[in-house]
This record gives structure tokens, C-alpha cells and sequence, in this order.
């Protein structure tokens, strides 16, 4: 199989970490060769954080670069527009509607762009988006809308739900389970919008 | 098993499963995952030491005692390390002892990129480079080996890519504890200069059996590809790209031991490939050598000497088209990382940015004191040189620069080496002002703990250094204590402290926000009724407040209801807050 290549993108400490564990899990449970990379140290404190998730027989470099990325999942909407240049022709943006301010535009000096989906979609990339962290609330926890996202992931994966859930209950701690299984659910039935 | 492993924990298991008994270190991104991983293991010992050099020191008296040791730090910790590490290549070791280093290429989170590689060369120790994390742990493992049968201690190179990433790991069956005798031998461990002057020839005799060792270790490998067009001499990461770019295409020379360089192996690589290229991230140093040995090589010339590598930049070298991809027109603005909402720094930087000092920083999360819209600092070098550096620009200045200059240094940068520039502050007397940060934990790194918070790597009660005391007997009258949420008593007292005719220091102390004994207080809510939009909060540069609808808002799930905005804001808008 050809390597498949999955970013995770969002702002420093929305709990990307969580969402690449539980793919890591998951697709070595699979069989498959895994690579995750993700920088720690100054991004973590509310900048850019990107993780690089890749999967396949065989898999050697750690990172995704321009126009290689099948999937890309972004925790927030200005994120997925930074980083849409690591899509494939064809690929799929996964992205929470979440409005995050960068520091430029809290304090006036930039302005944050409107409409970002709609350019992504006028450019001819597969947008499904959602409004996550209203899910997550649904689910019982505001910090699950990391798995939610993984949930609408999932729809896009031959792999079977059950196999996602048994992952979800390795990766997270046990009062947390049924939060973050529902929290799955709701993102796996979702529709776009 | 097969585990996913960052590399670092893979190095950390690596070193556990070959007997290591003691590790320390001091953190440093991208190396510190590997001390904190092995405190897991409750069999071993680990430690915290304050800086690299103890920490190394510390290394060595453990394999001068007969057991297998380590310590682990980042690139410019190396050079903290230097002094121990030059002549350590001389007494050798007794037990095994490994020196981990990580480098930042790309400076992910670093203030330089330099290339260990020059260190194992200059001190003549032998490096071991790993590519992923399984070599991580093999690696770690072997180093220890090479380390007893050469009487030397090995040094680990990681960079950010490999120490970060995680790959699938399996490992093996722990080795058996290494306890060797310790024997008085003052010709090995007394590098007085009678006895260095007989170990340096052996030192250079060393390094060429461990050559010879070079020439057939299964630490390189040559993969020969299905053309012998291209053959590429490589290591560590760019090893990886290679592969993506070309598959088994091109012949490969994937070296292991990066120190000392294998000659022969590379001249008959050389000789089987009709162009012979070398793919390093950083310094031509393996490029240099094929060079010196009169190779026809391709390397600098077309790869970049700054920053990280990627398949990207290994395809265009080799002139392969860019891959096709999708951009929008949007601006879009720049997220950089910033100082947390309610963190205990912001308040300080506050009232030093509004008094128009030069402020001397160091290293650490108030580092991003620098960023706009406070824009505080106007130095940062190294850890600990804005005590050291205040001095000596107090001394150049004199009276111009005493009563508008502080510097900035955290708890643990101070424990790290900021002691030493105070003590030279008050030893010469200069007229300087010393703001110590003092938020009870190592941040940038990830929350660490160091001398001066009163417990140890495993959480423990432990030691303590007090501030006070320590400023108090090296001879500093004036010692404040402030509390940085306190916008009036912090400029009251900066001001006092300014203008004294004598060295003094400010403690500025409040615990870290996401320490998880810090109880965040309820969030503040804009009376929308008060706000007159003069957007003074705005210059504070807290993430939790916003502008929208023509006033300012605030992020009730970020907020920690520090109210030092409260105290900003001219017309009380900002309500609510306390438990």
C-alpha cells in the first residue's frame, strides 16, 4: 500500500496530542509501519501545532510536505487555510468552525480572514465541517472535540468502528471513555455544516 | 513487543535495557523527554542536576565508580558540558557512559542551530547518529558497548525530527547490570599534566581502532540501489528523505557512527557510484572528509546549511519537480506562541514595557516577553547571561544606564547559571537591578523541576535552595519579593530598586498557571455597558481578551481570572473574577 499521510493541525492545547496517539494506536493495532512527528517545546504555548501522522507498508520520512497530505484535520478554521498547501490534489479538509485569534489580530495589527472554507472550496478541496466544540459539549466535555474530529475522520476510513472505540478506550483514561466514545459517535454521524 | 516510541523515549528505554544505573541530566527541548521517560523506571537513578556541566560530572563520577551512566541534554547545553566533556575523552570511563545531545535544526525552539558533530570531532569522543526509533533504542544500547571496549564515553546525537517522532520500536531483553571494581589509578583519572600527556597519545590511538571498528560495524550500512548512478553518503534523518525521494533506486552509505568517519568504507562506496553526493543537515562535516580523502562530491553546493531537511528539499537538489499543490489568497496572519493567559510573567512585563526600561533577558517562556505588544526585551544569548550581561552593561554605562536597565531570569535558568553572574555582581559591586522570575517550575521545557521548587524528578520532596537566603550570603542588601499579579506594588517597588546606589534583586513570585495545584479563580466578563473601546487591555497582549462588536470580551475558557486586566482598565469594565 502506498503511504497515506493524515496532518493534525490546531492551536497549542487544543489536545492534538490525544488525536495523534489514538491514530498511532490504531494503525499499528492495523498492522500497518507508523510514523507521528510533532515539534514539542514553544509552539505548545498557544502558537501553530502541527502533527504529521503517516501510515503504510513502509513508511521513512516523519514529515508531510506540500502536496502529499491525503487528510488534513484542523482543530480551528484559520489553521486548515495555513496549511491547505500540504494537500493532495483530492484530498479531504476535516475542520473545526472554531474561531481562534492569533496574538496579530487580538492586539489589532492583523485582521482575521473571512470566508476561509468557502476559498478552500472555490479552489476544488473537499471541505467537511463542523462546528465541533458544539458536539464536544454534547458529549459532556468541551476538551473532547478533539474526538469528535476523529469521528467525522473516521467516515473516510476502511476501518471497522469497533476498532476505532477499542482504540479510544487504550488511549484514554477510564472516566473518560464513555465522554470521549460519545463524543466519537457524534462526529461520525455528523453532517457537513 | 512493538511499540510506538517518540525517539527519545526509545533512547531512554535503550539505555534502561543496557544497564544504565544513573542518569543526569538537565532539560533542554529537544532532549528532555529522555530523562523524564527514564524516571520511570524505578530501579535506576535519575536526577535534575542544575546545568549541564554538573550534570555530566555527575555522569562520570557514576562510571567512575563502576556502573553505567548517562546524561542528556540539548545542543547548547553541550557547551555548558565542554569543559568535562574535552578531558573526559582522556581519563576514559570505568562503567560504560553515554553523553545524549539533541540538536534543533530549523531552531523549533532553540537560539541557535549549531552542529554537535564539531564537538565529538574537537574532543575526539565517538558519536553514534541515529534515524528513527528503533535505532534510538539499538543504538543507545550499543553505545554503551563501544563505550567499555574503546575507555571512552560515547556521545548519542539526536536532532528534533528523530527525538520527536515516533516510529515502531522492538525491544529486547534487558542487559545484565554492569558493576566494575573501582581501582585507584591516578595515570587514568588525574589529568594533572604529567599524567594528560601520556593519555593524549592514547586518546589518538583510540580513535583509529575505533576507525577500524567503523570500517565493518553493522552501525553502517550500504543499501546498493538498482542504478549506479547516484550513490549518497548520509545519516540521522536525511537518511529517511533519501529513501521517500528515491526508494532503493540510488545506492546508499547510511553512516552510524558519525565520529570517528570510516575511510575505507566511504572510498569503496566512492568507487561502485558513478556520482557521489552527501546529504547532511547543517555542517559539510562528512562532505569535508570525502573531500580530504579527494573525493569528487556534490553536497553544500546544493543543499542548504541552515535549517531542516524534508523530502521537499532532497527532491528539488536532485532537480525533481515540486509536487502539485492548492494555495488560497487569504492573508493569513501569523499565530507565534505566547505567554498563557493569567501567566505570572505578563504583569512584570507589563510594568517594566510602561516604564520604557532596557530590560537584559534570558532563556525560558519569558523569552516571549519580546513579542509584540509588549515588546520587553532587548537581549536574549544564553542561559544566564542577563545577570552577567547587566553587569558589564552597567559598568559601560554608569550612571546613564544603573537607574533604567533590570535584567529578567527565571527560577531555573538562575539555578542553571545566573548564580554565578549574580555573585559577580555583588563580588564587583555594580550598581544593578536583578529581577528573578520565580514561577516555582522549569516552563518552557514542560514543566520540570529544578533546585529551588523542593522536589525532585520523581515528584518528591527534595532539597530546596532559597532565593532569599542564597541572594542574602553572596552579598545582595536589597532582596524584594513582589507578586507580579500586583501591577502598583510591582512598578513601586522596580522603581525603588532602580534607584538605589547598591546591587539588589527582585523576587518575582507566583506559581505557574498550568501547574495543576494552581486552582484557576473564576473568569472576569466585560460590562459591555462600561467599555468605552479604549482598547488599553489590548496592549497587555492577553489571549483570553478579544475586540469584538466594538469592545473588548473575554474567553471564559481561557481566562483564569488573574484581573490584572481589572487593574488596567480605566473605567472598572472588567467585573466578576474571585472564587
Amino acid at each position: 500500500m502506498e503511504t497515506k499521510n493524515i496532518m493534525i493541525v490546531g492551536v497549542g492545547g487544543q489536545g492534538s496530542l490525544l488525536a495523534s496517539k489514538l491514530l498511532g494506536r490504531l494503525l499499528v493495532d492495523e498492522g500497518y509501519d507508523v510514523k507521528v512527528s510533532e515539534v514539542h517545546g514553544m509552539s505548545q504555548r498557544g502558537g501553530s501545532v502541527v502533527t504529521y501522522v503517516r501510515f503504510g507498508d513502509r513508511v521513512y520520512s516523519p514529515v508531510i510536505e506540500d502536496g502529499e497530505a491525503d487528510f488534513i484535520v484542523s482543530f480551528e478554521k484559520l489553521e486548515a487555510a495555513r496549511y491547505v498547501s500540504k494537500l493532495r490534489k483530492g484530498g479531504t479538509v476535516v475542520v473545526n468552525t472554531q474561531q481562534i485569534d492569533p496574538m496579530p489580530v487580538i492586539i489589532g495589527a492583523a485582521e482575521y480572514p473571512e470566508n476561509v472554507i468557502d476559498q478552500m472550496e472555490s479552489k476544488g478541496v473537499h471541505v467537511d465541517y463542523l462546528d465541533a466544540l458544539k458536539f464536544a459539549e454534547e458529549a459532556g466535555s468541551s476538551k473532547a472535540v478533539n474526538i469528535v474530529l476523529m469521528g467525522v475522520l473516521a467516515k473516510y476510513f476502511d476501518i471497522g468502528y469497533d476498532k476505532w472505540l477499542a482504540a479510544i478506550e487504550k488511549c484514554v483514561k477510564p472516566q473518560f471513555v464513555e465522554i470521549n466514545k460519545k463524543a466519537f459517535e457524534l462526529g461520525y454521524n455528523s453532517q457537513k455544516g | 513487543m512493538k511499540q510506538l516510541m517518540i525517539g527519545n523515549e526509545a533512547v531512554a528505554r535503550g539505555l534502561y535495557d543496557g544497564g544504565c544505573a544513573v542518569i543526569s541530566s538537565y532539560p533542554g527541548t529537544p532532549s528532555t523527554e529522555i530523562t523524564e521517560c527514564f524516571a520511570k523506571f524505578d530501579d535506576a537513578y535519575c536526577e535534575w542536576a542544575p546545568n549541564e556541566k554538573v550534570a555530566t560530572e555527575a555522569a562520570f563520577g557514576a562510571s567512575l565508580r563502576g556502573k553505567r551512566s548517562a546524561c542528556c541534554m540539548k545542543h547548547v547545553g553541550l557547551n555548558v558540558a565542554a569543559d568535562p566533556l574535552f578531558t573526559m575523552s582522556y581519563t576514559g570511563v570505568n562503567g560504560g557512559m553515554v553523553i545524549c545531545v539533541a540538536d534543533d535544526p530549523g531552531m523549533h525552539s532553540s537560539q541557535n542551530e549549531q552542529d554537535s558533530r564539531h564537538y565529538a570531532v574537537a574532543s575526539k569522543i565517538p558519536m553514534l547518529e541515529p534515524s528513527d526509533s528503533q535505532e534510538a533504542y539499538d543504538f543507545a544500547r550499543a553505545a554503551f558497548e563501544i563505550s567499555e571496549k574503546f575507555d571512552t564515553p560515547v556521545l548519542l546525537k539526536m536532532c528534533t525530527r528523530v527525538a520527536h517522532s515516533q516510529s515502531i520500536v522492538e525491544t529486547r531483553e534487558k542487559a545484565t547490570d554492569v558493576e566494575k571494581p573501582y581501582e585507584k589509578n591516578p595515570q587514568k583519572y588525574i589529568m594533572a599534566p604529567a599524567n594528560a600527556i601520556r593519555r593524549h597519545p592514547f586518546v589518538e590511538e583510540r580513535t583509529k581502532k575505533i576507525a577500524e571498528f567503523s570500517e565493518t560495524s553493522e552501525l553502517n550500512k550500504v543499501e546498493l540501489g538498482t542504478s549506479d548512478e547516484i550513490g549518497i553518503i548520509t545519516s540521522s534523518t536525511s537518511y529517511q528523505y533519501i529513501k521517500e525521494v528515491f526508494g532503493d533506486s540510488v545506492s546508499v552509505l547510511k553512516l552510524g557512527i558519525v565520529n570517528p568517519l570510516p575511510e575505507k568504507l566511504v572510498k569503496d562506496f566512492a568507487a561502485k557510484v558513478r556520482k557521489l553526493y552527501v546529504v547532511e543537515e547543517l555542517d559539510p562535516i562528512i562532505e569535508t572528509f570525502c573531500r580530504n580523502l579527494g573525493l569528487e562530491v556534490v553536497g553544500k553546493d546544493v543543499f542548504s546549511i541552515t535549517g531542516e531537511f524534508s523530502q521537499k528539499t532532497v527532491a528539488k537538489a536532485f532537480g525533481l519537480a515540486d509536487k502539485e499543490n492548492i494555495t488560497v489568497e487569504a492573508e493569513i496572519p501569523v499565530r507565534p506562541p505566547m505567554m498563557c493567559a493569567g501567566c505570572p510573567h505578563r504583569g512584570l512585563f507589563y510594568v517594566l514595557a510602561k516604564n520604557k526600561l532596557t530590560v537584559l533577558g534570558d532563556i525560558g517562556c519569558y523569552t516571549l516577553g519580546s513579542a509584540p505588544p509588549l515588546n520587553a526585551l532587548d537581549m536574549t544569548l544564553c542561559m544566564g547571561a542577563s545577570v552577567s550581561g547587566l553587569h558589564g552593561y552597567n559598568v559601560a554605562g554608569g550612571k546613564e544606564t544603573e537607574n533604567n536597565t533590570v535584567c529578567v531570569i527565571g527560577d531555573s535558568t538562575f539555578m542553571h547559571s545566573g548564580v554565578t553572574g549574580l555573585i559577580n555582581v555583588a563580588y564587583n559591586m555594580s550598581n544593578s537591578t536583578v529581577i528573578i522570575l520565580d514561577n516555582s517550575i522549569t516552563g518552557m521545557t514542560g514543566h520540570q523541576q529544578n533546585p529551588s521548587t523542593g522536589y525532585n524528578i520523581k515528584g518528591d520532596p527534595a532539597g530546596k535552595v532559597s532565593l532569599e537566603k542564597l541572594c542574602d550570603s553572596i552579598g545582595i542588601n536589597s532582596v524584594r519579593v513582589v507578586d507580579p499579579y500586583n501591577l502598583e506594588e510591582c512598578e513601586r517597588v522596580v522603581k525603588e530598586e532602580i534607584a538605589k546606589d547598591e546591587p539588589s534583586v527582585i523576587i518575582s513570585r507566583r506559581p505557574c498557571v498550568l501547574l495543576k495545584y494552581v486552582k484557576p479563580k473564576k473568569p472576569l466578563a466585560v460590562n459591555t455597558e462600561k467599555c468605552r473601546s479604549c482598547k488599553r487591555c489590548m496592549k497587555f497582549g492577553c489571549p483570553a481578551i478579544s475586540f469584538r462588536d466594538n469592545h473588548a470580551v473575554v474567553d471564559p475558557t481561557l481566562c483564569v481570572g488573574c484581573g490584572v486586566c481589572a487593574q488596567l482598565c480605566p473605567f472598572d469594565a472588567f467585573e466578576g473574577g474571585e472564587e
